[in-house]
């Protein structure tokens, strides 16, 4: 048995005959019993009049918002595995933070919840909770006998908690039943029933006796769930984490080659979502960084994620890049219709310098730029590579990339299998550029 | 000089990292997810946490536990992720909870334009907590300044014991860039002062003439209290007014009485300059384009990007503006930032370039206005 935890310097000030002031006590019970010292325990505490709870003892605390505690608390777990982490919230923070509550139960870091159950919200006066009996007279007028209270318990164990326990305030076994709460490894809820005289049983009748009586009724509750037994979160996250691999600083290019034009080339792509226009467009700035050129990529497609235009824009230039949409484009890539059709705008303002590089079958509207048509479907290149097989003809060309940046940036970009049937797929296409 | 190629969510993940920070938690969100993405592939290998929440309330709260333990901690999301955040926003301010929170901004109003680039929460980030105590919001232009701002973040942070919010934009989050990181300035790593005497620790007081108090962590071998409630310097509820206007007096001079120590800038000043262009974000891309070709063509322009948004960094606008007639601001929403410049700069003339539409204000939107 460890000393008392609680100050008492601060005794609690709960109305006379609050079932909070039972579970204080018996609460410290358990914690001496456990034989814990106050910096091995945090008390979470919720909003309410169980929100008073971390005030009465010399233990860690942090008291938030209303249903969050269980979020505060599962950082703290995580960060700290061996504190002792103890949450205590009413019926109301239960319904506030239902979903805190049910990802608490899938999740199942090793937390203590005590929902100090009273059936209604003291504090604000005696509203309707998620709890609240529909025959019981409340602060709410009718609005608790339209709703069908919840079932703590079944909740939990129907999301996975795997120690579920209701019990009453009164009962003689509470401490021993925190204690059981408390060393179980895993997320452990008990629902303590009680009475709050302050505003509940001042219209309402609820003794000991008939709490008894209600909880005689229901199914028992003997703590251990057998079919949500598992791993404690934490030490699976750990564990896990320790298999995976540390992240590589990003890969760094140099320049090793010099660019075929040592002016700033604006380039967009216009195609569709899953024709991996991005990827292309990855691999065409990562070409130019081989030569030394600064690049841009900024990219527009729609939320919806196989369907809808993909654009790409990309600037490669020997000086600073500021404004990152392209302006006075040298290179048009029109790879699907819905592409085009969101910049058809472009073509109008393309110069007879220019260049597009169009895939048979797309239109486009009329231009000054020379165009090239290539066939890539007659070139056995599926559509989801038409981007990249674009870039192995616009390299042919010399224009913007040479077919060395384009090799070495695919090297960088990629690596095997994935490396030779990109390089497949560019040599392909260069032969038809 | 080798570069890598990376997007700003990307950069703002290393800065995270290269700057201590081991625990993130987040909610998926275009176009903040990339951040989360990478924080799990960064964080678990090394030691740190990164997890997903059952909501954004869930993230930021799980990250609040987590700073309280003493970890550097992150999360990131956007315009409907932060009206989330907002009530544990209000308690990372009252409870002194150092935090950075990363916003990558997309079209609003509400759910609006998950793909699209804006700058509307600008004024949001200041005002959208309870009680209305000063943030610090810091607004990177380029992938460059995702990095260096992140760092710069926690060390604000962790110095000033309160959130950190970095203001990026769908087109600096999820737009790539060559950038060489080895070269970017940075700043040592700094973290939140210990308390030396921790038998006689109050978790709210602060020694001496500071306006921070020390820190020590919840799960530590001394006990420690934390609570979003009024408190007192013990941590524990006060209904003194004294003690009371005391304590919220030095959370707000702490913060936005420091700002002359993070005024980050950057300032292209011409002289006789007649026109100054004040802008900030992804727009000041724009502005650097357009202030070239203006001058190119014989105008008389300075430029000021305001890296460090809020507190508002009166002096320096004011002193930037100096001499100058005619002020232009450019903010990629319908106005909000050229309120503070227009509070500020009450003689001068003041035009505004303005966009919400989801694409970018353009150099020409610049120079027109010019
Ligand atoms: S209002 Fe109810 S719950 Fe609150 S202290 Fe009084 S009796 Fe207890």
């Amino acid at each position: 048995m460890a000393a008392s935890l609680l100050d008492t310097t601060r005794p609690p000030v709960f109305c006379q005959g609050c079932a909070h002031d039972k579970v204080t006590r018996t609460l410290d019970e358990a914690f001496s019993r456990l034989g814990l010292e106050g910096h091995q325990i945090v008390i979470v505490s919720d909003i309410g009049c169980s929100g008073l709870f971390d005030t009465f003892f010399h233990t860690h605390a942090m008291h938030g918002l209303h249903g969050r505690a269980l979020t505060y608390a599962t950082g703290l777990k995580m960060a700290c595995p061996d504190l002792h982490v103890v949450v205590t919230m009413g019926d109301g923070g239960q319904g506030i933070g239902g979903a805190h509550f049910l990802a608490a139960c899938r999740r199942n870091v090793d937390l203590t919840l005590l929902v100090l159950n009273n059936f209604n919200f003291g504090m604000t006066g005696g509203q309707f909770s998620a709890t609240t009996p529909p025959e019981a007279s409340i602060g709410s007028g009718f609005l608790n006998r339209l709703e069908r209270p919840l079932d703590i318990c079944q909740v939990a164990s129907a999301a996975g908690a795997p120690y579920v326990s209701r019990c009453s305030t009164y009962s003689k076994d509470l401490s021993r039943e925190f204690e059981r709460a408390m060393t179980f490894r895993g997320f452990s809820v008990v629902d303590v029933w009680g009475v709050c005289p302050g505003r509940y049983t001042r219209n309402n009748r609820l003794t000991p006796a008939m709490i008894d009586d209600a909880l005689a009724r229901l199914e028992p509750t003997p703590g251990p769930v057998a079919e949500n037994q598992r791993r404690e979160y934490g030490e699976y996250y750990r564990e896990e984490a320790r298999r995976q691999d540390a992240l590589p600083r990003p890969t760094t290019i140099d320049k090793e080659v010099a660019p075929p034009q040592n002016l700033r080339q604006d380039i967009i792509v216009m195609g569709s979502a899953g024709q991996r226009i991005i990827t292309a467009g990855e691999i065409l700035c990562m070409a130019g960084m081989t030569a030394g050129l600064q690049a841009t990529q900024k990219n527009e497609y729609n939320i919806t994620v196989l369907r809808g235009p993909s654009i790409s824009e990309m600037i490669l230039s020997p000086t600073a890049i500021g404004y990152t949409g392209t302006q006075r484009h040298s290179v048009v890539i029109a790879i699907a219709d819905e592409g085009v059709a969101r910049r058809s705008s472009v073509f109008e303002s393309l110069e007879d310098t220019a260049l597009v590089i169009r895939a048979e079958g797309v239109a486009i509207p009329e231009c000054r730029a020379e165009v090239i048509s290539v066939n890539f479907k007659g070139l056995g290149i599926r559509p989801p590579d038409w981007a990249l097989a674009a870039l192995g003809v616009l390299s042919t060309r010399n224009r913007a990339i040479s077919p060395d940046m384009l090799i070495k940036a695919l090297h960088y970009r990629f690596q095997e299998p994935v490396l030779s049937s990109a390089l497949k797929i560019v040599q392909s296409a260069r032969s038809a550029g | 000089m080798a570069m890598s190629f990376m997007e700003g969510n990307e950069a703002v993940a290393w800065g995270a990292f290269d700057a201590g920070c081991r625990f993130f938690a987040g909610y998926p969100i275009t176009p903040a997810t990339t951040i989360y993405n990478t924080m799990l592939r960064l964080l678990p290998p090394a030691g740190g946490i990164c997890l997903q929440g059952e909501d954004e309330i869930a993230s930021i709260g799980f990250c609040l536990g987590a700073s309280m333990a003493g970890l550097k901690v992150m999360t990131a999301t956007s315009g409907p992720g932060i009206s989330l955040y907002s009530e544990q926003i209000s308690f990372a301010i009252g409870g002194e909870i150092p935090i950075v929170i990363v916003d990558v901004q997309r079209l609003g109003p509400s759910t609006g334009s998950a793909t699209r680039g804006a700058d509307g929460d600008i004024q949001f980030l200041r005002w959208g907590n309870s009680g209305g105590l000063p943030v610090i919001v810091l607004a990177p232009s380029d992938v460059r300044d995702c990095y260096m701002l992140t760092r710069e973040a926690f060390n604000l942070s962790e110095t000033y014991r309160c959130p950190v919010f970095v203001a990026s934009n769908k087109e600096i989050g999820m737009t790539r860039e060559s950038i060489d990181v080895e070269t970017v300035p940075s700043s040592r790593p700094l973290k939140r002062t210990a308390s030396p005497d921790p038998d006689r620790f109050q978790p709210f007081a602060v020694r001496d003439d500071r306006t921070v108090p020390d820190f020590l962590p919840i799960g530590g071998p001394r006990v420690v209290r934390q609570t979003s409630s009024t408190h007192g310097t013990d941590g524990y509820i006060t209904t003194d007014p004294g003690e009371i206007s005391r304590i919220l007096d030095r959370m707000t001079r702490k913060v936005a009485g420091a700002v002359g120590n993070f005024s980050l800038h950057e300032v292209d000043a011409q002289d006789d300059a007649g026109i100054l262009i004040i802008t900030y974000g992804i727009t000041a891309r724009a502005a650097r384009v357009a202030l070239d070709d203006l001058r190119t063509a014989g105008e008389r322009v300075s430029l000021l990007v305001l890296k460090t948004l809020w507190p508002v960094p009166g002096r320096l606008i004011r002193k930037t503006a100096e001499n100058i007639e005619r002020v232009i601001v450019a903010e990629m929403n319908n106005g909000q930032y050229v309120r503070e410049i227009e509070r500020l700069l009450p003689q001068h003339t003041i035009d505004f370039v303005g966009r919400m539409d989801g694409t970018l204000i353009s150099p020409e939107d610049i120079r027109e206005t010019v």
